[in-house]
């Protein structure tokens, strides 16, 4: 039915939504307003004291470090792979799937009992490095979304055709890879990382009990020991997470997804 | 002229084999980062303190504070899962259905995937903020309205008050996970209904329903196993007073309890067992529900 | 006393006029086609009459009764959607027998007329199947079957065999004309392609931009196209542009050849116009000499086979034309022959000739394509 209006039930379920997350958000931003001394508004001492700290900014950098190591390193094993069994090994896009949702079920605090029992007696480049032993472990709390979106990518293209027309202009493996399949997963290797570097930014768990010191973590301490800039550095979290999905919004955008359907017009 | 008419038995097989070599990177790493570990672990639950194989941490699971902990965690994974997964439902039909303007659904779209990623140490606070002891909404509704809730003996550290925050992240994660199928709710299913003289509400119960079924039920699992395995939220919310299973074995790994490292370890495996379960749920659901999907 | 009536009917989506004014009467028991190109407003139409859309001017009046205001679910008519419209999670029994449920009939009642209405359709063995399992063809079969069967005053069908092969096509939009008269329902069918509409109509309405060009029996639509439009939509046309020389023997110049149009008889000396023939009308034979009256000259340029006919291009002074002859005649004008065409004085159509650019047909969507 081609109503002009908002259908009045979903208008309420929308508004009751709107409430409920809202709410929390503009709290927070409340609360971070608080000065020190009265405990009421409004002040942006919070803000001062994040913006200021030199803790913040390092763990900042350091978790968009990690995240950027994150998805290049992800983005090399899994692309190839991915590209590989679409071409070649179809059979194994279901296995792989299946694989995909082992994280689910062996979620991060049992994943970081084993990789630190494991791996204990390596040396401690690695170990004891968050680029070594986090980014690892962060690859693998990436995987199942950057098999899922680049798998969706490599379904929407035809690979075998991109690839064999490629190989018949006389190109070679990489460069195939590099030029031609890679250009056209462009918009599905994005949301994988987009989605990878919401997950590293907001990863608690395994920093925690593998101690180090991240951007989560340097949060946790801020909130037990100052409650409103730790307001404040909530919301600048959020804020970050925010920027990277609507980064994503822009990109499928931009690659032509359906233009609205006038109703009936055709 | 037989080689040219039959596929060259040698040459094929070496051809296959190597094609599966190419995804050995991939294997390698999930072997060395993923299957290892959680074997390691799983394997360790059955291990004793002396170092033997020994079903003792197992059966401490039954006991308590163990067992409360499962229990607690199943409460508040499936009391989340339905209700986050029907207010999701809702919710995502409100925005997809026709008559919504579709700025409304981008903006739910956008706003979901940073909420459900939105767990952890900032949700925790964002709620600490709104509803705890100091919050904006508690200190608004007793000064302005007289209303004392944790007089009332509402806390926001309790086991109610982590299903408040958990819904925080779930019903957004249905939001994600529904769209799809609801956007596979063809229109010309709800137009055929009314064209034969169904209202809404018979559309729902013999079409949509029905076929969102298999949907519906495999996000709600998707829900509980992700509550289920949720840490730092609840160990930024209660520091450790509510007992769940993930908060528990954090528990064993940060503090000083070091001197059972296997009980950890067991507790790890029940926790395997209960998403397992779930999983093996979830699959051919999965399945079902892309079979209507075309 | 008309039994379907679209009046003066008007729908705009923003600045875009998708309907500009329709008007259309149909008795009881008739077949109209509302044929054009993509975005010419026929779908639109449809959807009013079916109610998924409100006009924002002009109504809607069947039997007597105004329905412009009626919701979809009470209009009591049944839709054959193009495509994906059966509910796939039931059988195709169930599905024919959705609206009967909903209209509370008894479960006998229900199972008899689904059989009757399976067999109709020709699909009385596979009322266990879904919708998955069925093919393209037996799937709107199905919905036929389903629109049917809630007894509905009016028919209506969305471009039910676009999606299907060419041969089922056919096949299917036979069988729909053939149960269409079988039940004497009143129909109003939607369609782009010309020879589906020309084929099964008691009536056709070639619609454009929004309004109906033209509307008439499908051989009055063939022979005698109104506008240029309806001129160049349906079937191939040749257009010679003319002048009259003079109205009382019908002779118009073109391009410095004099030719007699038996339609040109009413002009004036001077004007400018539109000769329009069919393909299959000139008469062709190798040049020898000049030819004789009525007749342009030109070389065979190329020579399309379509079966049965063959296509000839000719191209000449002042000839650039389009001839379909029998294939075995095409055989003894091979490319590169000079031959004359003949124009038969009364088998041309005459329009105004005015400024307006050449009317162009939009693209149909591919397959695949939204």
């Amino acid at each position: 039915m081609s109503r002009r209006r908002i259908a009045p039930s979903a208008f309420v379920w929308l508004l009751l939504a709107a409430a409920y997350f809202l709410v929390p958000l503009i709290a927070t931003f409340l609360f971070s307003l608080r000065s020190n001394q009265t405990g009421k508004c409004c002040t942006l001492h919070a803000y001062g004291w994040v913006f200021h700290n030199g803790q913040f900014w390092q763990t900042l950098r350091l978790s968009a470090e990690l995240a950027l190591e994150t998805i290049v390193i992800s983005l090399a094993i899994f692309v190839p792979t991915v590209y590989w069994v679409h071409l070649k090994v179809p059979r194994l896009r279901v296995v792989i799937g299946f694989l995909a949702l082992i994280p689910f079920v062996v979620p991060p605090i049992v994943l970081v009992v084993g990789l630190l029992n494991l791996y204990k007696g390596t040396p401690s480049w690695f170990y004891a490095q968050p680029w070594g032993f986090l980014a690892t472990a962060y690859v693998i709390l990436a995987f199942p979304y950057m098999f899922f979106s680049l798998d969706a990518g490599f379904r929407a293209i035809d690979v075998h055709t991109l690839t064999e027309a490629s190989q018949s202009l006389g190109a070679s493996w990489p460069t195939t890879l590099l030029r031609v399949v890679v250009p056209n997963i462009r918009t599905a290797a994005l949301a994988g990382s987009f989605l990878a570097l919401a997950i590293v930014m907001g990863e608690f768990t395994i920093a925690s009990l593998a101690a180090f010191k991240t951007f989560p973590i340097e949060l946790e301490y801020v909130n037990e020991t100052q409650a409103y800039p730790a307001a404040a550095a909530t919301l600048l979290s959020f804020g970050i997470t925010w920027a990277a999905m609507l980064s994503l919004l822009f990109i499928g955008r931009k690659r032509g997804q359906r233009a609205p359907f006038l109703a009936g017009a055709r | 002229m037989h080689g040219a008419l039959r596929p060259d038995g040698v040459s094929g097989r070496r051809r296959l084999s190597l094609a599966w070599l190419g995804t050995v990177p991939f294997f390698a790493y999930a072997l060395m980062f993923l299957f290892l570990p959680a074997g390691e672990v799983l394997v360790g639950a059955f291990k004793g303190a002396h170092g033997g194989w020994s079903t003792t941490n197992l059966r401490e699971l039954v006991h308590q504070p163990y067992i409360g902990a499962y229990k607690t965690s199943i409460e508040v994974s499936g009391v989340t899962a339905l209700l986050g997964g029907a207010t999701g439902l809702a919710i995502a039909y409100a925005a997809i259905r026709e008559g919504t303007p579709r700025w409304i659904r981008s903006i739910l779209t956008t706003f979901s995937g940073v909420a459900a990623n939105f767990g952890g140490i900032p949700l925790a606070f964002a709620w600490i903020a709104t509803i705890g002891t100091l919050g904006i909404v508690t200190t608004f509704l007793k000064n302005q309205l007289g209303f004392n809730m944790y007089q009332h003996g509402f806390t926001l550290f309790s086991k109610t008050g982590v299903e408040i925050v958990y819904m925080y992240f779930q019903i957004p994660l249905m939001v994600l996970v529904i769209a799809p199928a609801i956007d596979g709710l063809r229109r010309e299913w709800r137009e055929a209904a009314a064209n034969l003289g169904a209202n809404s509400w018979q559309f729902w119960r013999h079409v949509a329903l029905p076929v969102l079924m298999p949907s519906i039920l495999g996000s709600v699992i998707l829900l509980f196993g992700n509550a289920f395995a949720a840490y730092a939220t609840a160990y930024a919310l209660t520091s450790g007073t509510v007992n769940l299973v993930p908060v528990v074995i954090g528990a064993y790994y940060t503090g000083n309890v070091f001197n059972n490292p296997h009980l950890g370890q067991a507790l790890a495996l029940g926790m395997f067992v209960v998403l397992a379960v779930m999983m093996v749920i979830y699959i051919p659901l999965q399945r079902r529900a892309a079979r209507w999907a075309r | 006393m008309p039994y379907l009536e679209l009046k003066d009917l008007h729908r705009d989506f923003g600045t875009v006029k998708a309907l500009d004014g329709i008007e259309v009467a149909l008795g009881q028991g008739e077949f109209l086609s509302l044929l054009g190109p993509s975005g010419c407003g026929k779908t639109t139409a449809l959807r009013l009459v079916a109610g998924f859309d409100r006009p924002d001017a002009g109504s809607i009046v069947v039997d007597g009764k105004d329905v412009t205001h009626v919701s979809p679910s009470k209009r009591d008519m049944g839709m054959v959607f193009q495509a994906y419209s059966l509910f796939p999670n039931m059988t195709a029994s169930q599905n024919v027998e959705f609206g009967l449920k909903i209209r509370g009939r008894s479960r006998g009642d229900r199972h008899k007329r689904v059989g009757e209405l399976l067999e109709l359709v020709g699909l009385g063995h596979a009322g266990d199947r879904y919708p998955h399992q069925l093919s393209g063809g037996m799937q709107q079969r199905v919905a036929l079957a389903r629109a049917l069967a809630i007894e509905p005053r009016v028919l209506l069908l969305d471009e039910p065999l676009s999606a299907l092969d060419a041969k089922v096509r056919v096949q299917l939009r036979e069988e729909i004309r053939r149960i269409q008269l079988e039940l004497g329902i009143t129909t109003l069918y939607v369609t782009h392609d010309q020879e589906e509409a020309l084929s099964i109509s008691d009536h056709v309405a070639v619609m454009y931009r929004g309004r109906i060009e033209q509307m008439g029996s499908p051989a009055e639509m063939y022979s005698a196209p109104a506008t240029p439009f309806v001129a160049e939509f349906i079937g191939t046309m040749n257009r010679l542009e003319a002048t009259v020389v003079d109205g009382a023997s019908g002779m118009v110049d073109h391009g410095g050849v004099t030719l007699t149009v038996n339609a040109a008889r009413d002009r004036q000396r001077g004007d400018r116009v539109l000769v329009l023939v069919r393909p299959e009308t000139l008469e062709l034979a190798p040049a020898n000499g000049d030819g004789g009256p009525n007749t342009l000259v030109g070389d065979v340029v190329t020579q399309t086979f379509l079966g049965p006919v063959t296509r000839l291009k000719i191209v000449g002074r002042g000839a650039d034309l389009i001839a379909d002859v029998p294939t075995a005649k095409a055989a003894t004008l091979p490319v590169g022959t000079r031959v004359t065409a003949t124009l038969p004085a009364e088998g041309a159509r005459l329009l105004e000739l005015t400024d307006e650019p050449r009317p162009e047909i939009p693209e149909e969507p591919g397959p695949g394509d939204p």
